[in-house]
């Protein structure tokens, strides 16, 4: 369904990604973890069209999206749960879903949408007036989420989804996006918390120092040695 | 001093504070979203001014067709200062942005020095007065206040009921994850623009009931405009339309009081001052 080839991409004369490729197949969750500043989140950024990348192929069902803009990009199906959640804090929750639905092909499902957000995160039906940015960090990243699927993605891209959330909402969290993946989506999750992502997704991409170091089926991946050792802390 | 003086005065601070909120409501509502000052907006305003004088004085259309050839003109106006001077330095430096609006001021100034002299023009209009108790109450100055917050309501439900509006509210709060949503920046710049420049149209067609027309008309509201922007936080839309009334109030009692300018004089004072007590704005939270 997705797959770059040979991406290579940076800031300025910086490069973050070196000679990217990676895959996902349709329905699949796949992760990429790796330490800090690995290029993950840069990873992400160029496939939705944050940024664009100076060399390589980003293939979405047979299209090269490499190049086209960000806006472009959700409406082939390909929505972005950005790194700091990214909500628009002054919109109420209802605003912020609405924004989801941006795009003419998820405006005229909107109500559909809407009601399967609110089955998927019952809390955000109950605070549907509320100002996003005064929300708990839990409840942001469920809006989060939420938001993206308003627009009726095939895929989805999680950046850090833990980020920054306490120890059980952690858990609560990958347990939402379990429930997500149930409903049929493809994910793209990008992660530090290797021991809970790797228990979510089918396979997983460790990525170092903007190279991709090791691919495999994510329980053979939390078995090998050095990445129990160096992400893991076992 | 009779009292019924700064009743009166007071009143035509708030009948004064409805065409400045346009005013204000207009340059706030496009530095929300481009972060950027259009330092030339007034003297976009002088110039549907005179598109009203023409069409009405020179060509003999009646008021209102005039008025509507000014929105035409201001909306026109406000998506071409953005597709020729702003969109191409959208990515420089602030400064530059900004001295490329001045620099437009100054082209618009002296384009409209050389085509239509610096006569003042006057669009008459034979408008009836009220007298209740004792206060007078010119038509000239009711009617665009109570056309200012009609636009201003329609604002507000523009901003917070349709898509597109909603959309400029939240690109105004974070761009690039509106673009993630699927939403063209350049569209919702150019709508904002537009919208911008039809605030600018309506308050051209507003001003022209209570003042002549001149090329360096914007000197005499851009300042206070910009002001009163600040005064209420920059890009915030209700702080602006609260500065509006209070600057207003103030430059008509001052006005009274003492004398038109000594109005002016402590209207800016007010502002220094308020500048270093709040600097974010009046409704700015204390840290």
């Amino acid at each position: 369904m997705l797959e770059l080839s040979g991406v290579t991409a940076g800031y300025g004369h910086f490069t973050a990604l070196w000679d990217v490729s990676l895959r996902v197949a349709e329905g699949e969750a796949v992760a990429v973890v790796g330490p800090n500043g690995a290029g993950k989140t840069t990873l992400l950024r160029v496939v939705s069209g944050l940024i664009v990348p100076r060399s390589g192929r980003i293939l979405f069902e047979g299209a090269d999206l490499a190049g086209h803009p960000a806006h472009d990009i959700v409406a082939h199906g390909i929505a972005h749960v950005p790194e700091g959640r990214r909500l628009f804090p002054g919109l109420t929750v209802a605003d912020n879903l609405k924004m989801g639905a941006f795009l003419p092909t998820a405006r005229a499902r909107y109500r559909e949408s809407l009601e399967r957000v609110y089955t998927l995160f019952p809390v955000l039906a109950e605070r549907q007036q509320q100002r996003a940015g005064s929300m708990s960090g839990g409840e942001q990243q469920m809006l989060a989420i939420g938001r993206a699927l308003m627009s009726q993605p095939k895929i989805i891209l999680l950046d850090e989804p833990s980020l920054g959330l306490a120890p059980v909402m952690v858990l609560r969290v990958f347990d939402l996006i379990r429930r997500v993946r149930e409903e049929g989506y493809t994910i793209l999750v990008v992660e530090q918390n290797v021991r809970q992502v790797l228990k979510l997704v089918d396979r997983a991409y460790l990525l170092e120092v903007g190279r991709i170091k090791m691919e495999g089926r994510a329980a053979e991946l939390a078995e090998q040695d050095f990445v129990r050792k160096a992400y893991m802390g076992v | 001093m009779d009292p019924i003086f700064l009743v009166e005065a007071a009143i035509n601070g708030i009948l004064l504070g409805g065409v400045l909120a346009l005013l204000a409501l207009g340059l706030n509502l496009i530095f929300g979203v481009l972060d950027i000052v259009w330092i030339a907006y007034v003297d976009l305003v002088m110039l549907c001014m005179y598109a009203i004088y023409f069409f009405n004085v020179a060509f003999g259309w009646p008021i209102w067709a005039a008025g509507l050839v000014s929105l035409a003109a201001g909306t026109i106006l406000g998506v071409a200062v953005h597709l020729l001077i702003i969109s191409p330095i959208l990515t420089s430096a602030p400064i530059n942005q900004l001295l490329a609006t001045g620099g437009l001021l100054f082209f618009l100034q002296s384009a409209a020095t050389f085509l239509w002299t610096t006569d003042h023009k006057t669009v008459r209009l034979s408008l009836p007065s009220y007298e209740i108790a004792g206060i007078f109450l010119p038509a000239t100055r009711i009617i665009p206040f109570a056309i200012s917050i009609l636009a201003v309501i329609a604002l507000y439900f523009f901003l917070t009921r349709t898509y597109i509006g909603t959309a400029i509210r939240a690109v105004s709060q974070d761009r690039d994850a509106m673009s993630l949503m699927g939403a063209s920046p350049q569209r919702i710049y150019i709508v904002t623009s537009a919208v911008g420049g039809l605030m600018a149209g309506l308050a051209g067609a507003l001003l022209i009931f209570q003042y002549s027309v001149h090329p360096f008309f914007g000197g005499q509201f851009g300042p206070l405009t910009f002001m009163i922007c600040v005064l209420g936080g920059l890009g915030n839309m209700v702080g602006a339309f609260i500065a509006s009334f209070i600057m207003s109030e103030i430059i008509a009692i001052g006005g009274v009081v003492i004398s038109t300018e000594m109005g002016y004089v402590i209207a800016f004072v007010i502002f220094i001052v308020m500048m270093f007590v709040r600097p974010g704005g009046i409704l700015a939270k204390r840290e």
